[in-house]
């Protein structure tokens, strides 16, 4: 199963290497919309301070939105979703394999968002710990939740519109608890920051044994 | 010879619309099926059928012994299928897109090489991507693909679109080698003149079921 997940894995990241979507599209427009929330801020460095995990997270559902839109595009392209039904790899290992792509990429697109941050809005980190684990837990809820209602569109016509409208009710509560989780790690909330960020373990321990269990069902009647 | 496909009164529905009207069809094993009828006669949704793609709504249904109706993916890693599209990805080079294939069913990776040889791919390709490939070089990608995985069915539609005549017939000499080795084909072709040399058998369908079986006893 370690060896079928990580075929799909390197598949979709050779085929995002290739054509370069993620890094040369999606990250400079993410990194615009840091920009354009700037300025719609008025560039009030006080407000930009407080508001950064927030802003930061919303920038990452954007563009977390296009990767995992575009890692069911590549599949639906040419009829490749018959031939991804038709290989041997196991529908868990698919599932697993198209997560882990996800994880990397939006990691990635994360990592070029901070840098953005912490230049445009003059943020300071007082937790780098709980930083890191939210990040991490907020990445993989973001993938294995994507790929759980990427494949269930996958099929439709309408799925370019479709996707987003049902990624974002579902995404919402990890940009939640990543927003409040980073503000303190930021040290501009005093809150529970390590409870936010269990919470992403929890909602992504629950959505990857979904789609461990339904990813082959949904597959077959995407 | 044992049975690779046996169809008894099979009804198939896509959407609401009857596909497969109690189709009766047996195709033993080794056998060159060319299936030949008019546009919505049931050609594709037969092959689709056969890989378990179209789910089988009444009749009984055997695909390589497995009974369709129970579990449909079974025999999908003995099936190679070619439809209209070549299911390639567009971004991956040649050689990658065929080892990424290979590895997908089990097979060798470095069996590789040998299948874009044998469909006559050549080697300055291999690293060219997918997608500026002429429509023709697809096609045969996309049978390097299947080559590679030595299916023990190989459902095609229409494999013959696209190929100039030199690599239409390196394609039947393909699927004669596969045939005498114990592969079961079948194809799906409008070609004209008829691509019949290689089939030993011809199918007319109709309405979604057999209208004509040059095998029939």
């Amino acid at each position: 199963m370690l060896a079928e997940t990580l075929l799909v894995a390197r598949k979709d990241l050779r085929v995002e290497w290739r054509a370069k979507v993620a890094l040369g599209q999606v990250a400079p427009l993410a990194l615009l919309i840091l920009v354009v929330l700037a300025f719609a801020l008025d560039a009030n460095s006080s407000l930009l301070e407080l508001g950064a995990g927030g802003l930061y997270w919303v920038a990452v559902l954007y563009g977390g939105t296009l990767l995992i839109q575009r890692s069911f595009d590549v599949e639906t392209d040419d009829g490749n979703m018959d031939a991804f039904r038709m290989s041997a790899i196991g529908a868990p290992s698919l599932f697993l394999g198209k997560s882990l792509a996800l994880f990397v990429q939006i990691g990635l697109l994360e990592l070029v968002l901070g840098s953005g941050i912490a230049l445009l809005y003059n943020v300071r980190v007082t937790d780098w710990v709980l930083l890191f684990v939210a990040a991490v837990a907020g990445t993989v809820a973001f993938s294995v939740c994507g790929v759980l209602w990427g494949v269930m569109s996958a099929g439709l016509r309408v799925r370019a519109t479709l996707l987003p409208l049902l990624l974002v009710p579902v995404l919402a509560p990890i940009l939640l608890a990543g927003s409040r989780a980073f503000e303190t790690a930021l040290g501009v909330r005093a809150d529970a920051g390590w409870t936010w960020a269990s919470l992403m373990f929890v909602i992504a321990a629950i959505h990857t044994a979904i789609g461990l269990g339904a990813f082959g069902f949904l597959l077959e009647e995407g | 010879m044992s049975a690779v496909v046996e169809f008894e009164k099979v009804v198939a529905v896509a959407g609401s619309f009857p596909v497969l009207t109690g189709l009766d069809l047996r195709v033993a094993q080794g056998e060159v099926v060319l299936l030949r009828g008019e546009n919505g006669a049931g050609k594709t949704s037969f092959l689709r059928s056969c890989a378990g793609l179209i789910s089988v709504s009444s009749g009984d249904a055997h695909v390589l012994g497995f009974d369709m109706r129970v579990d449909r993916r079974a025999p999908r890693r003995y099936i190679g299928l070619l439809g209209h599209e070549n299911n390639l990805y567009r971004d991956l080079w040649v050689r990658e897109h065929v080892e990424f294939r290979a590895a997908a069913v089990g097979a060798a990776e470095s069996d590789t090489d040998a299948a874009l040889l044998r469909v006559g791919v050549p080697k300055q390709l291999w690293s060219v991507p997918i997608g500026s490939l002429s429509a023709g070089q697809r096609r045969k990608v996309a049978i390097a693909s299947l080559v590679v995985g030595r299916p023990r069915l190989w459902l095609l539609d229409e494999p013959h679109a696209s190929l100039d005549s030199e690599s239409r017939e390196n394609l039947d000499v393909i699927l004669a080698e596969a045939s005498q080795l114990g592969a079961t084909i079948i194809f799906a072709s409008h070609e004209s003149p008829p691509t019949n040399g290689i089939a030993s058998r011809v199918i007319t369908m109709g309405g979604g079921r057999v209208l004509e079986d040059s095998g029939a006893s």
